[in-house]
């Protein structure tokens, strides 16, 4: 019998959830043993050609991970997403766009500005862009288009199968991949996590107040961390009250709060909106005045709570001013 | 008066013990207001769920309105500082997000105060429509597919 076939790619992301899978260790060995990896780009020698001459639906699984924002990060996801069986959203960027999503914060003008003419590290005197098309001695060089917004995978292919986390744990890839071998998948859109808070895992939970009231915020370099009690009581933004379970709460273990790389449980839509709901509940202040200075000391309240899903939320991005929309409307 | 005719569409949460009483006192007085609020009946301003307020934006509101008891009168105790506390983090959010701060309002209209619902629902449908419309990008890919890209090479 012929081993099915798997690929993983990469789109938007910083290469942590490859890293993710070599961190199986000897694991990976046992993966190798079920299944054949026909696609690889980070660690194996297949090109894209490979991907197009197999047969539509060939690949059991392809494994995507990074939100999608250019042209060609597009036209593999849809690529793959013809040739697989099963497209598993990889790691937070792909589930909902994780950190490059808060590029969505600014217009993708702003950021090529930024980044080719602005920066003070730059030596660009010729203020030269990135262009999709540019003509050279050689002849004409092309490049992938940068897309108006950052989406997840499911923005712009079906997606079966959700494994969030940043990266994902290793023991949610160890048995998705089980799970796929053996067919015994769960429904399709399943989050292949335990559907229950963070704070059902957290070693810390047996030390949170029945009644938990923060009278200020504080941030990690602010504060003498106590290394056993609960994070929120000690007045630093822990999200585990919002946050899905499944990392054997490895930041809260690690002496830092949760920033949300999970994502929700199955109950919410808008994850950031549960966030800073949960926050706001536990802010021991009732005066007008007093709440505001309380929320004003909160640094970058959508990194804060958006920080690994802005492109999945209800808003989806910044809202463009109207003025700033009748420059932008010829496409 | 000026030519605008932008219609905002606004949704109001508006807890039953006081707000929605009010705004029911509103109509047996007799009181006409703006015909742009669409109010919707919680139990309490404490339920209000930040979701609610983005996913009316979401599905075509242009300012959201909530209406809970004055402090100290919740008749849950503590349910509209709840809703205080929250509505100022999600401003705080919205503010980075383009969101201006006049589409999100919490007022505190006591069951008796009828006047107060016809007055802030008139104050807000101007304000709004001198702001104009809220206009949310959908998440979808705007370019086209590449069709057959793959075959292409």
């Amino acid at each position: 019998m012929t081993k099915p076939k798997i690929a993983f790619y990469w789109c938007a992301s910083c290469g942590g959830c490859e890293e993710a899978v070599v961190d199986l260790g000897e694991g990976l060995l046992a993966v190798v043993e079920l299944v054949e990896v026909a696609f690889w780009p980070v660690a194996l020698d297949f090109k894209r050609q490979d991907v197009e001459a197999l047969d539509d639906g060939e690949l059991a699984a392809a494994f995507i991970n990074g939100a999608v924002r250019t042209s060609e990060q597009e036209e593999m996801a849809r690529l793959l997403r013809r040739k697989s069986a099963a497209v598993v959203a990889f790691g937070s960027c792909a589930v909902s766009g994780g950190v490059p999503g808060l590029a969505n914060l600014y217009e993708s003008r702003d950021i090529l500005d930024l980044v080719y003419r602005e920066a003070p590290s730059l030596q660009n005197a010729e203020g030269t862009l990135p262009a999709e098309e540019s003509h050279v001695p050689e002849g004409e060089l092309r490049l992938p288009s940068f897309g108006a917004s950052v989406c997840t995978l499911d923005q712009v292919i079906d997606v079966d199968y959700y494994l969030p986390g940043c990266p994902p744990p290793t023991g949610l890839i160890a048995s998705a991949v089980t799970a796929l071998v053996d067919g015994k998948l769960p429904p399709k859109g399943a989050v292949l996590a335990p559907d229950v808070a963070l704070c059902s895992e957290c070693p810390r939970a047996t030390t949170k107040p029945d009644k938990l009231l923060v009278q200020a915020f504080r941030r990690p370099h602010q504060a003498l961390i106590d290394p056993d009690l609960c994070l929120l009581a000690q007045g630093l933004i822990c999200l585990g009250p919002a946050t899905r379970a499944g990392c054997a709460a490895a930041c809260p273990g690690g002496n830092m709060p949760c920033t949300g790389c999970m994502g929700p449980t199955s109950n919410v839509i808008d994850y950031g909106a549960k966030a800073l709901s949960a926050i706001a509940s536990v802010l021991d202040a009732d005066d007008e005045d007093e709440i505001a200075a309380r929320v004003a000391e909160i640094a970058d309240p959508v990194g804060t709570f958006y920080r690994y899903s802005l492109p999945a939320s209800l808003l989806h991005r910044r809202v463009r001013p109207a003025t700033e929309e009748k420059e932008e409307a010829a496409p | 008066m000026s030519e605008n005719h932008f219609q905002p569409k606004i949704v109001a949460f508006f807890c039953t013990w006081c707000t929605y009483t009010a705004a029911d006192l509103t109509g047996i007085s007799r009181l006409t207001y703006a015909p742009n609020v669409r109010a919707i009946r919680l139990m309490c301003s404490g339920r209000l769920d930040p979701q609610f307020v983005l996913a009316a934006f979401r599905h075509g509101a242009d300012g959201v309105l909530i209406g809970g008891c004055h402090p100290g009168d919740c008749h849950y105790q503590q349910g509209n500082y709840k809703a205080r506390r929250r509505v100022e983090l999600l401003r705080a959010v919205l503010r980075d997000l383009g969101v201006e701060d006049q589409r999100l309002r919490i007022e505190w209209i006591s069951a008796s105060e009828g006047e107060k619902v016809q007055r802030v629902c008139n104050e807000m449908t101007e304000e709004l429509r001198g702001l104009g419309p809220l206009r949310l990008e959908h998440p979808q890919r705007q370019a086209v597919e590449p069709a057959g890209a793959g075959e292409a090479r």
